[in-house]
């Protein structure tokens, strides 16, 4: 085996690579279907049929798909900069903490600044629990991928501890809180767009979708278009090269992994303000992990991330479909495609690349 | 041929490609038994990867070896330790956490319990301890001992697994002459017990000392056997570098101007605690080109470094234009704001990101110029055009400014780091290995650049472990030995002798 | 007397609660000695105590269960190899999606098979470890303090446990005194010397890899067929990544993690004894705090403030021949 890099043109290194182990990974899903009894043709069919089939499904879907967007950006935004931050879940927990306290402390402030502000709070709190470990990182040289890990575990806890102890609603056995008043959540998207005429069913789908497209726009204007993404990209690929540049590896890891967290908040704003409305245990429901596949799916690129998102959302909402008319068929399938998915174009990205090579290579000479 | 006695090595016609790089092309050598035998030949020459596949580190792609007479296929370094091999590499392979018995005996343990064979291992060391004056401490940690030190355990591992033939890599690339000297007794002890040295290096003066024979390579091939007292450096240079004798630089006498940058008693310690850089202190002027001879490794790189902002110094002062710079003002972007420009040694691993557009290089260091983009932002379009006019007045080929960086040849990476520093019309500038690895006619092309430069004015300051292109450009030349400037000559009255012994520490003209 | 009896009964809950930990670190000890990292410790303790509930509860022996469960746990931890080593992938990737992979495929599995929402029926009799009443218990009892507290602590635990702390007593030895753990020692720190030396730096890391998916298999066993009666969704709860903890708290030697997995069993012991009790002087803990002491822990150790990590040198970095 060489260790010199596969070369690969360009179209295939970005869209056909990512694309082959999707595939791959979607069979390995349709031999547990054919291992558990079940025919995977139906159901893709049922899938397709709950995620896309009707805009109710399709609402679903894009509910979910922004949860992935926000988690799939976090990562994605920690990769340029050389960091691999796998706190998403955590960064999500304390930004949801944030907003309930902003919704609920605020409660008196009109909606108009309410919202906003709760936003921030929830950008905020995901941005400090992920800067802590990009400083320890920075500073003490502890590695950000193990001080992730333990910030989630100590994020569960605390949410725990507040639901329970200090915020959760009085009188309710149920770890969660009191409901935000009405004008600190965000609005439903058939709300939304009900003026313009459109009626769209009732769906969890709200007004953080927008700010998932808004997201990514911006992570692409950041990552490829400013100075500040460019300090970004140099760190990553080449930290002595960018402290010969005069860019602090240092500085930019804090500030990247607190982007990173600020994204990763979004989470939240999505499941807390714009769904559940009130906070509760659990809501990020391993979104987190899953945005590691989406990060590389989408090959860190915001078009990919959005297409691996929606994919995700699909397969989110379809498996929900499926698993009522197929109860053996749950929706962990799409945590073990999930699994694949980062197996196959993160950790074997290598052997799919020889792949890919050798067949481009065999229709060439064909 | 070869006479009477079997040779310890044979190689016949080997040849070895990476991708399309041939490293070796159809190279035959000879090693007498209980000889030292020397190969010479410049950076990428290809004798490391020859002595890599003897060692059965890399397969041939072609050609035969004969160990003491008999042809043998080395597909993997226990191969090779089983015909008598063996090797100490330049990067000493070495597991510093270890003691060095445990260093010793690792990979020929001799059965599964580690006991026995460290006691035998032991009293084998105390036997080649004494037989060639090797002290050492068997339990010490290796990560305690000096790279000399380090070094003595890497020819011990070699022995105890009862090496014939011992090949040794750049020994002296990370000696102290004090340290090189004792190395080159001890080969001569082993040669005295009947076993055969190769040595590789670039270093002509080791050559001359030690070998009894000489081969030298250039470009993959092997292009000279000689016998040591038959030859001299002047002929094995030319050897090495083929037609091209000497480095001749066209150049006007210099136009010395007012001093730009002193530096007065910079010292620097490393992470390790070592004091890499001692007291050094130095002024550039105006239009003069300064350069550095020194062994690598004796606190060229720190100089450097410390100069560009890129490492701090422990003692010292440094003024650019009479003014004293404090440590704020020191952070590399603010010196390339001064005017002070870095050319690095290694463009690869610090001049350049090489997963980048050649574009996007050309900005390395400037991306917070405002003619770059509005505000916080990028313009694509304006970093483009910016590259690709920096890229034809430099002649980089292709001139495509999208295309990835780490395709271009390292040729036109360097004039990459070229165009991008020398545009910015700097008042200093510091250049690194300009022509390390580089391609004999970019090679003229950057050497004229930089003369060019100075004759404009600028002060530059020139490191390279090349010591002919440091005389062929300099007007002075600092001698650096153990991290201390040991020594000044004006590059009239320099010759290579003098300045070799510099470069030893001998600051003494008489000696 | 009182006394006594309490802190022996502490003692034993703290064994039994640090056995998957144990089991755990040593396996993330072999693998991450040999430069490989493995955050993916969680994922093959689950998918052990997964298999072995199944197969215990099909042919209704423990052992066979202990079998099957070191086999799946191994299958995933060759899968880590293939892609660590064999493919030079990114170690801490391929940790991940090991660990999503047994979220996912326990559930979907338990789901299909048994339609229990994930969990697998209860395990009754020889399909369960039973409980070893170690020799000498009843002459013993009588000596004072000691007596109690082999009679409680020591004694009485299932297989599991004893093969547990066996393992760590033999993780200890062959590291130290073996030809095996003198050059596992060596390729976690610089695999090229190993090479150089003739040994193959892709074998000892697959055998290491191997080890630490044996060891994961009898954590998630023990899990699942002796301190529970039969697999939970989820149910490693986070060991997985308490074990990487207490890796790194022992710097990566075997002795010290063992101490570092039974202090933090000891406060899993003592969290679960303190629920709504209130502390003289300091009022009532939450629990939450204790339980969130092995990380708050670990980062702190990580970050240098006390004592210092030094992991192996060349751990998470894939082994490539330089040129």
């Amino acid at each position: 085996m060489s260790a010199t890099p596969i070369e690969l043109p360009r179209w295939a290194d970005t869209a056909l690579v990512p694309l082959v182990s999707v595939v791959a990974a979607l069979l390995v899903a349709g031999l547990v279907v054919l291992g558990i009894g079940e025919s995977p043709l139906e159901a893709t069919a049922l899938l397709l049929k709950g995620s896309l089939g009707s805009l109710e499904g399709l609402g679903f879907t894009l509910y979910y798909a922004t949860n992935f967007v926000f988690t799939g950006l976090a990562v994605a935004v920690a990769f340029h900069a050389g960091l691999f931050n796998i706190g998403g879940e955590g960064q999500a927990t304390v930004a949801g903490i944030f907003a309930a306290l902003a919704c609920l402390w605020l409660a008196p402030l009109p909606g108009i600044l309410l919202v906003p502000l709760a936003i921030l709070a929830a950008a905020v709190g995901g941005a400090a629990w992920a800067f802590i470990p990009g400083y320890l990182q920075a500073v003490r040289g502890s590695h950000v991928v193990i001080t992730t890990i333990m910030f989630n575990f100590i994020a569960a806890t605390l949410i725990v501890y507040l639901l329970v102890e200090v915020i959760g609603k009085p009188g309710s056995m149920q770890p969660e809180t009191a409901d935000f008043a009405k004008h600190a959540t965000l609005t439903p998207m058939h709300q939304l767009l009900a003026p313009l005429g459109l009626k769209l069913p009732k769906t969890p789908l709200n007004s953080a979708f927008l700010l998932a497209l808004a997201a990514l726009v911006a992570v692409w204007l950041l990552i490829y278009r400013s100075r500040l993404g460019y300090a970004i990209r140099t760190v990553g690929a080449n930290p002595r090269a960018a402290a010969y540049a005069g860019i602090s590896p240092a500085r930019i890891t804090m500030v990247a992994m607190a982007l990173s967290g600020a994204l990763a908040g979004g989470l939240a704003v999505n499941e807390v303000m714009g769904v559940q409305h009130r906070l509760v245990l659990d809501f990020t429901a391993g979104y987190g992990f899953v945005g590691v596949a989406v990060a590389l799916m989408g090959r860190g690129h915001p078009v990919g991330v959005g297409l691996a998102a929606l994919l995700f959302g699909a397969l989110y909402q379809g498996g929900a479909e499926l698993s009522f008319d197929k109860p053996t068929i749950t929706r962990d399938m799409v945590v073990v495609i999930g699994g694949v998915v980062i197996l196959f174009a993160g950790a074997l990205e290598g052997l799919f690349r020889r792949l890919v090579a050798g067949t481009l290579r065999l229709g060439r000479g064909g | 041929m070869t006479g009477t006695a079997p040779a310890a090595i044979e190689l016949y016609s080997i040849s070895k490609s990476f991708g399309p790089v041939a490293a070796n092309r159809n190279v035959s050598l000879t090693v007498a038994a209980g000889s030292i035998h020397g190969i010479v030949g410049e950076n990428g020459a290809g004798k490391s990867t020859l002595m890599s596949i003897l060692y059965g580190f890399y397969e041939a792609d072609s050609g035969e070896i004969r160990v003491g007479g008999e042809k043998r296929t080395i597909s993997s370094p226990a191969e090779a330790i089983a015909t008598g091999i063996g090797m100490v590499h330049q990067h000493f392979m070495l597991v510093e956490p270890l003691s060095v018995v445990e260093n010793v005996v690792l990979g020929a343990e001799g059965g599964t319990w580690l006991k026995r064979g460290i006691a035998k291992a032991r009293a084998e060391l105390a036997r080649l301890s004494a037989q060639y004056g090797l002290a050492i401490d068997p339990d010490a940690t290796v990560a305690s001992l000096s790279v000399g030190l380090q070094q003595r355990v890497e020819i011990l591992k070699a022995l105890y697994r009862g090496a014939e033939v011992l090949i040794l890599d750049e020994p002296t690339a990370v000696l102290t002459p004090a340290e090189a000297d004792q190395l080159f007794e001890l080969l001569r002890a082993l040669k005295a017990q009947g076993k055969t040295v190769i040595l590789i290096t670039h270093k002509l003066r080791e050559i001359m000392a030690v070998t009894d024979r000489v081969s030298v390579m250039r470009r993959g091939e092997m292009v000279a056997h000689v016998e040591t007292i038959s030859t001299s450096p002047a002929a094995l240079a030319e050897a090495m570098v083929g037609r091209r004798v000497l480095l001749r630089v066209e150049k006007a006498p210099r136009q010395r101007g007012a001093p730009v940058l002193e530096a007065a008693g910079l010292s620097v310690v490393d992470a390790r605690g070592h004091e890499t850089l001692r007291e050094a202190s130095l002024t550039l002027y105006e239009g003069e080109i300064v350069g550095i001879a020194g062994v690598a490794g004796n606190g060229q790189s720190e100089l450097l470094e410390v100069l560009a902002g890129l490492v701090q110094p422990t003692r010292g002062v440094i003024r650019l234009d009479g003014r004293i710079l404090t440590t704020a003002d020191r952070s590399p972007a603010n010196l390339r704001r001064l005017g002070l420009m870095h050319i690095p040694e290694d463009r690869q691993k610090t001049g350049l990101v090489t997963a980048f557009a050649a574009a996007e290089n050309m900005i390395l260091g400037y991306h917070d110029d405002p003619a770059f983009g509005p505000g916080p932002l990028l313009a694509p379009s304006a970093i483009r055009c910016h590259a690709l006019a920096g890229m034809q007045a430099y002649d980089v080929r292709p001139a495509d400014p999208t295309l990835k960086t780490a395709k271009f040849s390292g040729g036109n990476q360097q004039k990459l780091v070229l165009a991008r520093e020398i545009e910015r019309a700097p008042k200093v500038l510091l250049v690194g290995q300009p022509t390390r690895g580089v391609d004999i006619g970019a090679i003229e092309f950057i050497h004229r650049r930089l003369i060019a430069l100075r004759d404009a004015g600028v002060a530059i300051l020139l490191v390279s472990v090349e010591l002919e292109e440091v005389m062929a450009l300099s007007d002075r030349i600092l001698a650096l030995c153990g991290g201390r400037i040991t020594g000044e000559r004006a590059a009239e009255e320099a010759d290579e002798r003098d300045l070799g012994l510099l470069m030893a520490g001998v600051s003494e003209r008489a000696a | 007397m009182e006394l006594v009896q309490t802190l022996a009964v502490i003692l034993d809950s703290t064994i039994r609660l640090s056995v998957p930990l144990l089991c755990a670190a040593m396996a993330g000890l072999w693998s991450e000695r040999a430069g490989v990292v493995d955050i993916g410790l969680e994922g093959k303790m689950l998918i052990a105590a997964f298999a072995s509930a199944v197969i215990a509860y099909k042919t209704g022996s423990a052992w066979a269960g202990l079998c099957a469960g070191i086999a799946a746990s191994v299958a995933l931890s060759l899968v880590h190899g293939f892609a660590a080593i064999t493919w030079r992938g990114n170690q801490i990737v391929s940790g991940v999606a090991i660990n999503m992979l047994a979220a996912g495929l326990t559930v979907i599995l338990g789901n299909a098979w048994f339609g229990q929402g994930g969990r697998t029926p209860p395990l009754e009799g020889a399909a369960r470890f039973g409980e070893i009443e170690l020799p000498l218990v009843e002459t013993l009892k009588s000596i004072p303090i000691l007596g109690p507290l082999y009679d409680i602590a020591v004694s009485g635990h299932a297989a599991p446990v004893y093969l547990a702390l066996l393992c760590v007593v033999l993780t200890a030895l062959v590291l130290k005194h073996t030809r095996f753990g003198l050059r596992l020692r060596a390729v976690g720190e610089n695999p090229a010397a190993v090479d150089t030396a003739g040994v193959s730096v892709a074998g000892l890391r697959y055998v290491a890899v191997i080890i630490c998916g044996a060891l994961c298999g009898l954590g998630g066993t023990y899990l699942a067929v002796s301190q529970s009666a039969g697999f939970l969704p989820q149910m490693t709860a986070g060991k997985g990544f308490i074990a990487l903890a207490a890796v790194i708290f022992a710097n990566w030697r075997p002795w010290p993690a063992l101490f570092a997995c039974l202090l933090f069993g000891l406060l899993d012991a003592i969290a679960i004894r303190l629920q709504g009790v209130a502390l003289p002087g300091i009022g009532q803990v939450p629990v939450q705090a204790i339980q969130a002491l092995p990380y708050v822990m670990t980062v702190v150790l990580l970050a240098g403030f006390i004592g210092k990590a030094v992991p192996p040198k060349a751990s998470g970095l894939p082994y490539v021949k330089e040129r």
